[in-house]
């Protein structure tokens, strides 16, 4: 495998990270939205607050990596994707801020009313956001996307059927794996009620995104013959059916109430799910103007960047390690403020 | 002020794509706003694990309370940074794809040493946060220690780039005029980064001091004279003065490097018009189109003679290139006069440090002046305008390039239409504003939290936040 090869396939996994932990977080989000009123609502959005707080916008760091990677590997696409998509890309970074700022500023806030609207901006930033990023992702699958400075179309290149495909797929896979997560969530806070209200839901959303995973290869079929040939062949076919079968084995398991390996195979479906789509536009990374061997940037700066990334795991994975080691042993709690918050919101609702 | 400077900078571009103005003042903005938050992550973890020490050492619970708390104000501004990070990467492509898709893998791999660190940092702040109730004070600590030394190493990558753009190296072009033959240890180590580097390190550490101390000094003048106070307000403050003359060294030596370097900016720096010999500096002053200088101290030779040590130094002039190829006038003013301006925060914080350094070597306690408390109130606020001061010296003069002398702003920029991205623009300041709102919402409800908790410890005793060992389980919210 050359380097250019290696950074190719770090970046789809690194796509695969994000679309998990941001999915997860995005679908949190979603799940807020959705909760109905303030009195039906309250404890699900509760275990929503609780399980997105330690981690709240951390996710971004696995989107700064891909912009990264994206940039210094592969240099054109950069271009090509951020100046024609950049109305879709705009609202995404818009969109990210509004999520941070509405999560953050409804904590404390105490106003019912000012806590509901800010809940709806919180609930809609992370709807369109995930929308819009997949939405793009489309348009480079189906083609849409040439390489240079802003040189396809502002509004189709990410409003078309199969971006549109793309974003319900990314809404429906981001809804599946948060509410799987928040299955085990509610399991290991001791709150069955929860644990039925979210198995309930990963089903649902795990079933449409079978059926919107196989209804979508009609619509890529008519919209973009080459990516539905990728996708019915070789190892996109291969990571297509791992996606529908991880989908499935996650319902299984989570009807069976067997929670130890759901967290696994909801992120296995994820991940299948973009690997099928990157192995589907092979050799292409802008199909089919661009493959990604003459998108690939200088040969010594691939090199550095495979070193970089191996260093990096070097340091981080020992890290994060230790902070799974330390949470799992109990060693770590959320500071006796925190608590606080959480009794003067009470006091607040 | 500085940001009203910035869009008048803009206003002035007559030359180059129209998209080309809400581009920069988008790129200016938020980068003026995250650039904020930098001394948080860069310079507080170091004053926080000091306070932590000190607590560990003599066993000191409100050592400990002021260094867990601070704790958490650095995790609060770590969130806020990490999303107006993330926008920035996204407007990198948003403004400026011509950069990217061009120089993108020239100098994108510090990026990537960045982005491990952050993540790096996110995971060990993440654990000290958590830790302080649970872990053994002094496991928790040895978390924390690599904290500061990890956030040096992010800092040192986005300063790399920087000083990267500002002198160009370590690629070759090829015939259609693209990169090749990238020697990464080149691109990384430039003739400017080390004095760049230890600039802003050094900025960080003073605005991080400065502006922590800035609220225990409030709390001083409001009659708060208890232990808690004082330390909090001793450590930061004695972190900040001993890095402050250090500081001036340090951007002596960055100023003499810039000379040597990128003469044309720092002909702009100093509106130095006509190269030659014996050049008077400008203490303030606006050049005007004819070369001449309006209002502002004249002192003769002093500019040759900080240059080179001799009033024989020649200085070049901005005539020395093309007009097409330097600063505007008004963009060697913005430059001139935000340069003057740090310079002078510079000076002023150089006096707070010799009046605190005076009065600790004289009687080992704070000076006990009213005035030198009013003066550390707003030395907080001060080193925030010459740390933005500095950098648009640094941004504004070396329009109108983006990387020196290889490619220019306008060719950088996206090429989408001036509405477009004024609206977003627009969008965005409104999106920021309530951010920043956020932000100080939550901190001023945590120091009101913190008063109540404060005054129930006072009224029942036992202070809550000293580490325990026991097993009480937290009660979780459903």
């Amino acid at each position: 495998m050359s380097s250019t090869d290696l950074v190719a396939l770090g970046l789809l996994l690194l796509l695969a990270a994000y679309t998990c932990g941001g999915g997860a977080d995005f679908g949190a989000g979603m799940w807020d939205l959705l909760a109905g009123d303030r009195d039906r609502g309250a404890r699900p959005r509760s275990l929503v607050d609780y399980a997105m707080a330690p981690v709240w916008e951390a996710n971004n760091v696995w989107l700064v990596f891909i912009l990264v990677v994206t940039w210094t590997g592969f240099p054109p696409v950069f271009e090509a994707v951020m100046s024609t998509a950049w109305i879709a890309l705009t609202l995404v970074a818009l969109g990210i801020v509004a999520r941070g700022a509405a999560f953050a500023i409804r904590k404390p806030t105490h106003r019912v009313a000012r806590r509901r609207h800010l809940g709806i901006v919180f609930g809609l930033a992370s709807v369109l956001t995930p929308f819009f990023l997949a939405a793009t992702l489309g348009g480079i699958a189906s083609g849409r996307i040439p390489p240079g400075n802003r040189k396809g179309d502002p509004v189709t290149s990410w409003l078309n059927p199969t971006s549109v495909l793309f974003g319900v797929l990314g809404l429906l896979a981001a809804a599946f794996v948060a509410a799987a997560f928040l299955v085990s969530d509610a399991r290991r806070f001791k709150a069955p009620d929860l644990e039925a209200y979210f198995r309930t839901r990963a089903l649902v959303s795990g079933g449409l995104l079978l059926v919107v995973m196989a209804g979508g290869l009609l619509v890529v079929h008519g919209d973009a013959k080459p990516l539905y040939d990728g996708l019915t062949s070789g190892w996109g076919l291969v990571f297509a059916i791992a996606a529908g079968l991880f989908v499935l084995g996650t319902a299984a398991l989570l009807r069976g109430g067997r929670l130890r390996g759901t967290r696994l195979t909801a992120v296995g479906a994820l991940a299948s799910l973009v690997l099928a789509w990157g192995m589907a536009q092979r050799p292409y990374a802008l199909p089919t103007t661009l493959t990604v061997a003459e998108a690939a940037g200088d040969p010594n700066t691939m090199r550095w960047l495979v070193l970089v990334t191996i260093v990096a795991v070097a340091l981080v994975g020992p890290a994060l390690a230790l902070l799974y080691r330390l949470d799992l042993t109990d060693r770590l709690a959320a500071d006796h403020d925190d608590d606080l918050i959480e009794a003067t919101a009470a006091r607040g609702r | 002020m500085i940001i009203g400077l910035v869009i008048a900078d803009g206003a002035v571009l007559a030359e180059g794509p129209s998209q080309l103005l809400p581009a920069r003042e988008q790129m200016a903005f938020t980068l003026m706003v995250h650039v904020i938050l930098v001394p948080f992550g860069v310079a507080l973890p170091f004053i926080t694990l000091v306070m932590n020490y000190l607590g560990l050492r003599r066993g000191d619970p409100v050592a400990m309370q002021l260094a867990r708390r601070w704790s958490t104000v650095m995790a609060i501004q770590f969130a806020v940074g990490a999303v107006t990070g993330t926008v920035l990467s996204l407007e990198f492509g948003l403004l400026w794809p011509g950069l990217m898709g061009k120089w993108g893998d020239v100098f994108g791999i510090a990026f990537g040493i960045e982005g491990w660190a952050f993540f790096l940092e996110a995971i060990l702040v993440a654990i000290y946060i958590y830790g302080w109730k649970r872990m053994s004070p002094r496991a928790h600590f040895l978390v924390g220690l690599p904290i500061p030394i990890v956030a040096l190493v992010g800092a040192f990558s986005i300063l790399s780039v920087n000083a990267w753009m500002n002198t160009p190296q370590g690629f070759e072009l090829d015939s259609a005029g693209n990169p090749t033959n990238v020697d990464i240890t080149q691109v990384l180590f430039t003739p400017i980064l080390a004095p760049q580097y230890l600039h802003m390190i050094a900025a960080a550490y003073m605005v991080a001091g400065y502006l922590v101390a800035s609220v225990y000094a409030v709390g001083w003048l409001r009659g708060r004279r208890d232990r808690y106070n004082r330390l909090g307000f001793l450590v930061p403050f004695t972190v900040a003065a001993i890095v402050t003359p250090l500081q001036f060294v340090i951007g002596d030596a960055l100023a003499r490097q810039v000379f040597q370097e990128q003469p044309v900016k720092f002909a702009a720096m100093e509106i130095v018009w006509e190269t030659g010999p014996d050049q008077p500096e400008y203490l303030f002053g606006r050049l005007q189109p004819d070369g001449s200088v309006d209002g502002g101290i004249r002192i003769p030779g002093l500019d040759s003679f900080l240059a080179g040590f001799s009033r024989d130094t020649v200085v070049k002039g901005l005539t020395e290139v093309p007009a097409a190829d330097r600063p505007s006038i008004r963009e060697a003013n913005i430059t001139h006069f935000a340069f003057d301006t740090m310079v002078g925060v510079g000076t002023v914080l150089l006096g707070l440090a010799f009046w605190f350094g005076l009065a600790w070597v004289r009687r080992r306690d704070m000076p006990r002046s009213r005035w030198f408390y009013r003066c550390a109130v707003v030395a907080g606020v001060v080193s925030v305008v010459g740390m933005e001061a500095g950098w648009i010296t640094a941004e504004v003069g070396r329009q109108p390039w983006v990387v020196y002398n290889e490619m220019k702003v306008a060719e950088a920029v996206t090429d989408i239409g001036a509405g477009p991205i004024w609206t977003s623009f627009a969008v965005v300041v409104v999106i920021y504003s309530l951010v920043v709102w956020a932000f100080l919402s939550v901190l001023l409800r945590m120091k009101l939290r913190w008063r109540q908790a404060d005054a129930e410890t006072a009224r029942v005793g036992a202070p809550p936040d000293i580490p325990q060992q026991s097993a009480q389980r937290d009660e979780v919210a459903p």
